[in-house]
């Protein structure tokens, strides 16, 4: 891997309630590489979007970055407030929201709302940011740019609505493009379009995306490397055939296990034992071990081991073992 | 014979806009045709799945069955019933009572207000049934405990409700169950809960379930038959193998094409072109003719029967 656009160390957020301080966010650490996508899975409350606002600036108070770092190419940029971080979003990290629909302002031309971020981050000219909108809408493979770019979000369909979101996100060239569920409101044929758009403005450009989903189809197709999250922590980190085809984690192979799969057919799925447990009521130890059918004694003492270097799995007991147990 | 047979179902909306408007903008009534012609059966004791993308009238189809939609034309006849025409009330009470439904949302499904014993035993309190330690019966069937019944719905995670979703579906002993994208909601280790549930409670209770949904490896899993639908139109119809193996249908393969591969990393997929048209105004002939690959004078025309083809029903003139 080339150098580190973004770089995450110890990044911990909290939440401070009447009940005590939850950890949606829990001393997570990694790297993504200049053109390089880092799929994040994991299921609902695992952190995984908290992870990706945290990055952006985006927390809701009273949620807060409590520890860590986080650099964007080589600046730190975790204790900036305000006007400063506004500077950087937009301009050195883009985001791509779930739903194109609440991400876009109704009451304003799409054209309009290019032209602004365009002109907010790079010193042009407003005939130059207007050029560059339409040229940023062509690139996203919108037809006939120059005339929709004075239509309005509702007019067009939701993965037109993606395109625009994609655009907007990569108009000020960043270096950085967090991409929270794209596809998930979108249906298979058209998600299957903005993947691979997203994967070639990448390539070409060379950013870094951090691609936040539960679809490991998504992950396996569109991504470099991999981190599985589990209540807060990285379970396992790897490049995404590692982690897919051989997992290391108990949890990422249960996960594995219970995505129904061409190749299964009708055999029974995999199924996890109970449920992600809630942040105000977080197991001692390994907060998989109740799950886990390998745990031992140490598991619900001592939390899993730190990611070796940035890969691996953070479990006492990696698989595989053995003797499996199906 | 088969549980249920849906006989050239076409369900039209009438989308337009208020008289006035139609008027002031000299504008025309508009009619939106969810389900257009569209014919299957569905066995007893087997699941049907219906797959397509958002518009493809596959929610509108579950909606007819259960009767919360009257059909526009064509018909539905379960045990041979028409439940939209049957005069006879007792013979559709009859009918009623053996149809379910279990939807997309577990969260917006159940009453918040009321608790969850109240909610499971309904379809039979309803019809003045007994009901005494149904509730807490039904629970363990469906994997919860006894003591969850003096619960509010708001006390259970998405899983557990959408069981508590299934144990009310069960309540009144129905055979045919209309699942609308039962998991789409949850997330994958939940989703292989509430499938294998499902596919337990099918073999153990005989029951016959129409499947909704739009992803492909779910309905693999757990249909036997199954039929995919665009624009309102069934296009493709076969065993969950053969139509995974040998899709017929260029929609159909479309499909299978797009849809993300667990197993093939950093697949470059040259992604479909175009969108679902808008079904106001659909194409004339064949529906799919703008984006499809093979079309050619004939599918600009006339619109495709349903034919056999190894093995499956299709509608498509190129398919061979």
């Amino acid at each position: 891997m080339s150098e580190a656009i973004l770089s995450i160390r110890d990044l911990t957020v909290e939440i401070p309630t009447r009940h005590g301080i939850l950890r949606p966010v829990d001393g997570i650490s990694y790297d993504i590489g200049r053109g390089e996508v880092l799929g994040i899975v994991g299921e609902s409350g695992a952190g995984k979007s908290m992870a990706g606002n945290a990055v952006i600036g985006l927390l809701s108070p009273p949620a807060r970055i409590a520890k860590g770092e986080i650099h964007v190419g080589g600046t730190r940029i975790d204790h900036l407030k305000g006007d400063a971080m506004r500077r950087l979003r937009g301009k050195e990290i883009g985001m791509v929201f779930q739903d194109p629909l609440t991400s876009l302002n109704p009451l304003l031309r799409i054209g309009d709302q290019l032209t602004e971020t365009i002109l907010a981050h790079l010193d042009v000219s407003r005939s130059e940011a207007e050029k560059r909108a339409v040229a940023a809408l062509d690139e996203v493979g919108i037809p006939g740019a120059r005339e929709r770019i004075n239509s309005y979000p509702h007019e067009f369909s939701g993965g037109m609505r993606q395109r625009v979101v994609i655009a907007l996100a990569l108009c000020a060239e960043p270096s950085l493009i967090i991409a929270d569920e794209p596809t998930t409101a979108l249906d298979v044929s058209v998600q299957a379009q903005i993947i691979a758009l997203l994967k070639s403005l990448c390539r070409e450009r060379g950013t870094a995306v951090m691609l936040i989903t539960h679809d490991m189809g998504v992950i396996a197709e569109a991504a470099d490397r991999v981190a599985v999250m589990y209540a807060g922590k990285l379970a396992e980190l790897g490049p995404v055939r590692d982690v897919l085809t051989t997992p290391r984690h108990p949890y990422t192979d249960g996960l594995m296990g219970s995505t129904p799969l061409a190749s299964r057919g009708k055999a029974r799925l995999h199924q996890i034992p109970g449920a992600m447990p809630r942040l105000d009521a977080l197991p001692s130890g390994c907060a998989f071990h109740p799950r886990c059918p390998y745990a031992q004694d140490k598991c619900s003492v001592d939390p899993g081991p730190d990611l070796a270097d940035g890969n691996g799995a953070a479990c006492w007991f990696p698989l595989p073992h053995d003797a499996k147990v199906a | 014979m088969a549980l249920v047979s849906v006989a050239n179902l076409t369900r039209i909306f009438d989308v337009s806009k208020p008289w006035l408007n139609r008027v002031v903008e000299r504008r025309k009534k508009a009619f939106l045709t969810a389900v257009s012609d569209v014919s299957f059966d569905i066995e007893e004791r087997s699941v049907y799945a219906l797959v397509g993308e958002s518009g493809s009238g596959k929610s509108t189809i579950g909606k007819i069955l259960v009767g919360l939609l009257p059909p526009t034309e064509g018909s539905v006849k379960i045990r041979d019933v028409d439940l939209a025409r049957e005069r006879d009330a007792a013979r559709v009470d009859a009918v009623r009572a053996d149809i379910q439904m279990i939807f997309q949302d577990p969260y917006a499904s159940l009453n918040p207000r009321w608790r969850v014993r109240d909610i499971i035993v309904e379809p039979v309190a309803a019809r003045g049934g007994e009901t005494k330690g149904m509730a807490e019966k039904l629970l363990e069937q469906v994997g919860l405990s006894a003591r969850d019944a003096g619960k509010f719905p708001h006390e259970f995670s998405g899983g557990q409700r959408q069981r508590i979703c299934i144990a009310r579906a069960l309540a009144s002993e129905p055979r045919l169950i209309v699942c609308d994208e039962p998991t789409s909601a949850l997330d994958v280790s939940v989703q292989a809960q509430v499938l294998n549930l499902m596919s337990d409670l099918k073999d153990d209770l005989g029951l016959t379930y129409l499947f909704i949904s739009h992803d492909l490896t779910v309905v693999q899993h757990i249909s036997d038959k199954v039929g995919v639908l665009y624009l309102g139109r069934l296009v493709e119809e076969a065993a969950p193998d053969e139509l995974f193996d040998d899709p017929k249908h260029p929609y159909t393969q479309m499909l299978l094409e797009a849809a993300p591969k667990l197993g093939e990393f950093g697949r470059e997929v040259d992604p479909p072109k175009g969108e679902i048209p808008d079904p106001i105004n659909p194409p004339p002939g064949c529906a799919y003719h703008p984006r499809c690959p093979l079309a050619e004078d004939i599918c600009r025309k006339e619109r495709p029967e349903m034919r056999a083809l190894r093995g499956a029903r299709v509608a498509c003139h190129m398919a061979e």
